[in-house]
């Protein structure tokens, strides 16, 4: 089946405040990706899944919204975020491989591109509360610092068991001013807190903006998050000029938990069919070993959170856990673009596993002094299984760092 | 005539219709629960289909249904218990649940199930009303089951029109904006209600969540049909004592 998006004529945009406007991506007027997307809520929501779905492409395509966004992502963020050559790692890997420094914005993720964006809309919707849930706790902290910056309370939740898993940033968001409820059903971790979320916001309908972290969700979040979240694709292009005459490289690959750094990172090429799209998934110990987060490989069409998409269930459609080392992959579910991008082809699926994750994450720390996130060492680890040619451009998204993960490095690499 | 069409006819005020969990608290409690509801006299029962995942509830409901997975339920097994149930019941029967489990049975095969089975409605809070009518509308008719909406405070009066336009069943009012479970202003609701009354809507309306006794019960058959209530009786499923005894009280401290 074709790519049902065209690339808007007038896309040759210099500027993500053009590339916004023009709207790359038409998902189609209930939301859907192909076969995938939509906005599965009970009434509840939808006077607030309305507003948003009414209102999000006015909002962000004003001039006023996109030079804050603009001068936010500027100087707050610290965007752009460099395109490291990476010399050692390219002679390994016999290509010219780049990192896209994502891991250099404030807070350390990609997490915050979007919720600047987010906020900002939120509070040209008047709204005076925030709820945000969280796996990792890269994006509650990215929610936590747009919500002190913006003085807004900030609700966020988190899986009890990530709760653990990542003390460090729950200390942090605490610091920020925000509140972390633990949440406390089914498997404890980013699916449960972000069943939270959605019942937070259905017994806080008036005053709360529900900033969600990754492109899932009913409609309008995926699109909002995947356009908040282009701007990594957008310096890609224009610093892939800079650096090899050239703005479409052969590959680029991210990890993909819900998807929005892999999103991201596809936006600005994903009518260029000419350029590979890798998106690596979480196998955790193996995608056959029952405990793992390869959605597109052991996943099925149903609905999760909101959104018809591929995810992970029983026969009897019951939601069943992912599992990884990494906290910010476990999610047993895709954003409806990539379940698109799967089933149309447009995009590759791998995964790496836990062990694998590790592995890369040392091997970029002493071959390039970078600590990546355990999230994006998934992408990394996929360098030693593609055949590249020795002129390949590949760009890898880096899309977090790895203080967060610091005690898991500790452990399980006996450091 | 569909069973919820008769008694609506019949009995048009009052109407007390419970919502349980099926496979709770004991996976064959199913039928049990059902047969004392009826000779408690309630008026229609509402049987929850467990999910793993429901976003509309709260914790009440969603243990239970967590509880009713443990104990081994399914789409398929709530079917098979259901297989003779019309010898004994006769007040109508409706199954609530979230979309996910009904699409993976398959929503064609889940109405011939229904009908076959003798189930009157169905209740999935996660399916749009857009999507009922661009993609299911047709077979629900076919197969004569109700597909029942929510409304809330929040729906618009276009969008209310369109729901009523839609519903051949009833319709179910929630009466402030949450999940299952919350405590609510009584007055607030009054309110509510007493403007859902003023509509001159085409089908009869329900009321639920927040529904709990007596007094709740009766504010809402103040001016509608009648109420839904649904965590207050799955905690007196809960409760110490015999379940059929608890039953019999509960519904007759209501009614
Ligand atoms: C550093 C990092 N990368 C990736 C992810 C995965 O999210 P997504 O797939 O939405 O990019 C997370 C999520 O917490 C993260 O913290």
């Amino acid at each position: 089946m074709p790519l049902e998006f065209k690339l808007n004529p007038s896309a040759q945009r210099k500027n993500t405040i053009d590339f916004l406007k023009a709207g790359l991506y038409k998902v189609s007027p209930l939301g859907y990706y192909g076969e995938f997307g939509g906005a599965f809520i009970p009434e509840m929501l939808y006077p607030n899944v309305e507003e948003l779905a009414e209102k999000y492409l006015d909002i962000i395509q004003d001039d006023g919204f996109q030079k804050e966004f603009q001068s936010l992502l500027h100087d707050y963020v610290g965007r752009p975020t460099p395109l490291y050559p990476a010399k050692r790692l390219s002679e390994k890997y016999k290509a010219h491989i780049y990192l896209k420094r994502e891991d250099l914005n404030h807070t350390g993720a990609h997490k915050i591109n979007n919720t600047v964006g987010q906020i900002l809309l939120a509070k040209r919707l008047g709204k005076t509360r925030i709820i945000a849930e969280t796996g990792a706790g890269q994006h509650g902290v990215a929610t936590a610092t747009v919500c002190a910056l913006m003085n807004l309370p900030c609700v966020v939740y988190m899986g009890e068991v990530d709760m653990q898993r990542q003390a460090p940033n729950v200390a942090r968001m605490r610091m920020l001013g925000a509140e972390v409820r633990p949440a406390m059903s089914g498997s404890k971790t980013l699916k449960d807190a972000t069943n939270e979320a959605i019942r937070d916001w259905i017994n806080n309908p008036s005053d709360t903006h529900y900033i969600i972290g990754s492109v899932v969700g009913p409609y309008p979040y995926p699109d909002m998050v995947a356009r908040f979240q282009s701007v990594i694709s957008e310096e890609m292009r224009k610093q892939l000029i800079e650096k090899e005459g050239n703005e479409l490289p052969d590959y680029v690959i991210a990890c993909v938990g819900g998807g929005s750094n892999a999103a991201g990172s596809f936006y600005h090429f994903l009518n260029n069919d000419e350029v590979k799209l890798i998106a690596v998934e979480a196998a955790g110990e193996g995608v056959a070993s029952g405990h793992t987060a390869a959605t597109t490989v052991v996943g099925k069409i149903g609905i999760i959170h909101g959104s018809k998409t591929m995810l992970m269930q029983t026969e009897d459609g019951q939601i069943e856990e992912a599992y990884s080392i990494s906290a910010g992959l476990d999610y047993p579910g895709v954003g409806p673009l990539h379940a698109h991008l799967f089933k149309t082809g447009r995009a590759q699926y791998l995964n790496a596993t836990d062990e694998e994750a590790l592995q890369a994450a040392l091997e970029l720390t002493r071959l390039e002094g970078i600590i990546p996130a355990l999230e994006s060492a998934h992408a990394l680890a996929k360098l030693k299984d593609i055949a590249f040619k020795p002129d390949d451009v590949v760009v890898v998204c880096l899309s977090g760092r790895g203080d967060k993960d610091m005690e898991t490095y500790i452990k399980r690499l006996e450091i | 005539m569909n069973r919820i069409n008769h008694l609506f006819q019949q009995k048009g005020k009052d109407i007390l219709n419970i919502y349980y969990t099926a496979g709770f608290p004991q996976l064959n409690d199913t039928l049990t629960i059902l047969e004392n509801l009826q000779q408690s006299g309630a008026d229609m029962v509402e049987i929850g289909i467990p999910f793993s995942d429901s976003l509309a509830d709260g914790p009440v409901i969603q243990e239970s249904n967590q509880q009713a997975l443990k104990n081994g339920m399914s789409l398929h097994l709530l079917f098979h218990q259901l297989k003779d149930f019309r010898n004994v019941i006769h007040i109508p029967v409706i199954l609530m649940g979230s979309l996910n489990p009904v699409l993976q049975f398959g929503m064609e095969n889940f109405l011939i199930a229904c009908k076959n089975t003798g189930v009157d409605g169905v209740i999935l809070p996660d399916l749009p009303v857009s999507e009922y009518e661009n993609n299911y509308r047709q077979i629900f008719e076919s197969a004569g089951v109700h597909c029942i909406f929510l409304i809330t405070p929040e729906t618009s009066e276009e969008r209310l029109q369109k729901i009523d336009d839609l519903s051949t069943g009833f319709i179910y009012a929630v009466s402030s904006s949450s999940t299952t479970g919350k405590e609510k202003d009584i007055q607030k609701q009054s309110a509510y209600f007493q403007r859902l009354g003023n509509e001159k809507l085409k089908n009869p309306v329900l009321v639920g969540f927040g529904i709990k006794d007596k007094n709740t019960f009766e504010a809402a058959c103040q001016y509608t049909n009648g109420a839904v209530i649904g965590t207050a009786f799955i905690k007196a499923l809960q409760a110490a004592g015999d379940i059929e005894n608890n039953i019999h009280q509960f519904v007759n401290g209501i009614i």
